[in-house]
């Protein structure tokens, strides 16, 4: 899986209630959800994302509580991939359940600014910045993981079972 | 092996677990809200699942927006309460039932030591204070729960907490946590657990551990857990009949690493805004004036928390210049404070009531705040907007700052009150 967007850069510790604050977790129309992403920290993140964006964030993306509702405005606010210096634990996992692909890399950051353009191999954990011409080494996926990534989440994989 | 270890060992049918390992977990007990519930109930249905694993080890309460202030609260609540009743589940709370989810859920006898609970809520770590482990899920794992019973999990690390020493008057489990808090960071046990021993430990009641373990989410653990002694097999036992397995950590137990605490000279912690580690003591914080006090949550909203309270307010009033919300955690709770006069107290000194709910915590109804106004509260959380809008400002404390603050209108440590 190939994933190329340009790069919407944050900084650590973003936690869930700023993703998606708690008034908006009544909203079940998952469209709507994602015109709220990111609403306590950038008001303006559904347009500059909307048409497809590359998550590029700090240390412990997504802590706090267990609300999906988290992953699931970033994927409908246009968002193909988050790559952190690390996740919050349930967040990680969320995000993987619904078939948001995410990576940990700890050199990205520092590396990429706002609007370069991104091109990541998911299989490998490669990440190339077309604008400066560099690759960087993401930890890799645990083949397991990858597998419900590829499934397009635990969802498809559990139907497939039943 | 230590706790955690053990317990997970027994789930996964091993002798014997290591860190870092992935395991297949049985489920002991799951549990959802209306918040992350519907999304389970939908999914259920999207994948054509056609029962649930085990209907009696599935718990389902409304908590975080009871009664529905909006209409599409109100959606939620239908959502999960057909799925209750289609699947037939006992362990099902409606409005003016149950109350804060991980109350009802240790006061209903669903949480027993040596058990794997998982909760789609982040404070479900709250149950290790029985010497269960338990974690906090989303809602696409929840629903693969409720189809199999089963859970991957990776053995987490665990960091030793070695609690040592008497705790001075007004100063309890809510100041330890946080002062572990500032101690550990605010991300410093992400995917880990911890597990809170020592003589201080064993002296505190089952409603103080939980204060302990219900927090351990906030410095990113996985689990939070205290090893079951008497007071835990007393509790259970006034929950359930049901039999259960006392696991402890054996004396080699092995640990990421063991930190050492003396509480003796500990004064009451505050969280300051916006982070939990943002930590100092009370008597650092001068003319802090607060526009609302918030005492209630899965945190601090049970009886001992009120009781602490209702000391410090009997006879007094709450300050004309700040006012008080008091969200008693369950609704056994609230008959417990309405028998032994502490709402009495409550409303004489002139705070509001609400029902037993999640209520202001997450910023959902109950006790919202305006741009720019400060609150000190006993829950869990002061991240930027939790309470209400994103230009409030949010304090943590314990039960007894909060009330002797609600005195003066101003953050207060209760020994100086005259």
């Amino acid at each position: 899986m190939i994933v190329d967007a340009n790069v919407l850069k944050y900084g650590d510790d973003i936690n869930t209630d700023l993703i998606i604050p708690g008034k908006y977790l009544v909203i079940t129309d998952e469209k709507r959800l994602g015109q709220h992403a990111m609403d306590g920290i950038d008001p303006d993140f559904y347009n500059k994302s909307r048409n497809g964006s590359i998550l590029v964030v700090g240390e412990n993306f997504g802590s706090g509580s267990s609300r999906e509702q988290a992953p699931i405005s970033l994927k409908n606010a246009g968002v193909k991939c988050i790559v952190a210096k690390s996740f919050a634990r349930i967040f990680y996992r969320n995000a993987i359940n619904i078939g948001l692909p995410i990576l940990e890399c700890a050199d990205l950051w520092s590396e990429v600014r706002d609007g370069d353009t991104l091109s990541i191999v998911l299989e490998q954990g490669t990440i190339t910045n077309k604008m400066a011409s560099r690759i960087f080494q993401a930890n890799p996926l645990p083949p397991f993981i990858l597998d419900i990534i590829q499934h397009g989440g635990l969802l498809n994989k559990l139907k497939k079972s039943l | 092996m230590n706790i955690i270890e053990k317990i997970l060992s027994k789930a996964a049918g091993m002798n014997e677990v290591v860190p870092d390992q992935i395991i297949d977990a049985k489920i002991d007990y799951a549990m959802i809200n209306e918040i992350t519930g519907y999304l389970v109930a939908n999914y259920f249905r999207d994948v054509g699942a056609k029962k649930v694993w085990d209907p009696n080890r599935i718990a389902i309460i409304l908590d975080h927006t009871i009664p529905a202030p909006t209409a599409e609260a109100a959606e939620l609540h239908r959502i999960v309460r057909a799925f209750a009743r289609e699947f037939s589940i006992p362990g099902f709370y409606d409005v003016g039932r149950g109350g804060v989810c991980h109350q009802v859920m240790m006061e209903k006898g669903y949480v027993k030591p040596g058990e794997v609970i998982v909760g789609a809520d982040s404070h479900t770590v709250t149950y290790g204070s029985l010497g269960a482990f338990s974690t906090g899920i989303g809602s696409t794992e929840m629903t693969s729960v409720f189809i199999t019973g089963r859970l991957w999990f990776k053995v987490p690390r665990v960091v030793k907490i070695d609690v040592s020493g008497e705790f001075s008057k007004f100063v309890g489990a809510k100041d330890l946590f946080l002062h572990v808090a500032k101690e550990i960071g605010f991300s410093g046990a992400t995917y880990m657990g911890l597990e809170f021993g020592g003589s201080t430990v064993k002296d505190m009641s089952v409603s103080s551990r939980m204060t302990l373990c219900n927090m351990a989410i906030e410095v990113g653990a996985k689990a939070g857990i205290v090893e079951p002694d008497d007071k835990t097999t007393n509790y259970v036992k006034s929950k359930t009949s049901d039999s259960f397995t006392l696991l402890k950590s054996d004396k080699d137990a092995e640990y990421e690493r063991t930190m050492d605490i003396d509480v003796t000279n500990m004064s009451p912690q505050v969280a300051c805004p916006d982070a939990v580690d943002n930590v100092t003591t009370v008597s650092e914080l001068d003319n802090i004036e607060l526009d609302q006090i918030y005492l209630g949550s899965c945190t601090n909203g049970r009886i001992q928390d009120l009781q602490v309270a209702a000391n410090i307010l009997k006879g007094k009033k709450v300050s004309t210049r700040t006012r008080l919300i008091v969200v008693p955690a369950s609704q056994e709770i609230f008959v417990e404070a309405m028998n032994t006069g502490l709402i009495q107290t409550f409303v004489e000194a002139g705070a509001a009531i609400a029902t037993a709910s999640c209520g202001a915590c997450y910023g959902g109804h109950l006790g919202i705040l305006a741009s720019g106004e400060t609150c000190l509260s006993t829950t869990n959380r002061n991240f930027i907007g939790r309470m209400g809008d994103p230009n409030s400002k949010l304090y943590l404390s314990s039960p007894a700052v909060a009330a002797a603050s609600a005195l003066t209108g101003q953050i207060t440590d209760p020994s100086k009150l005259r």
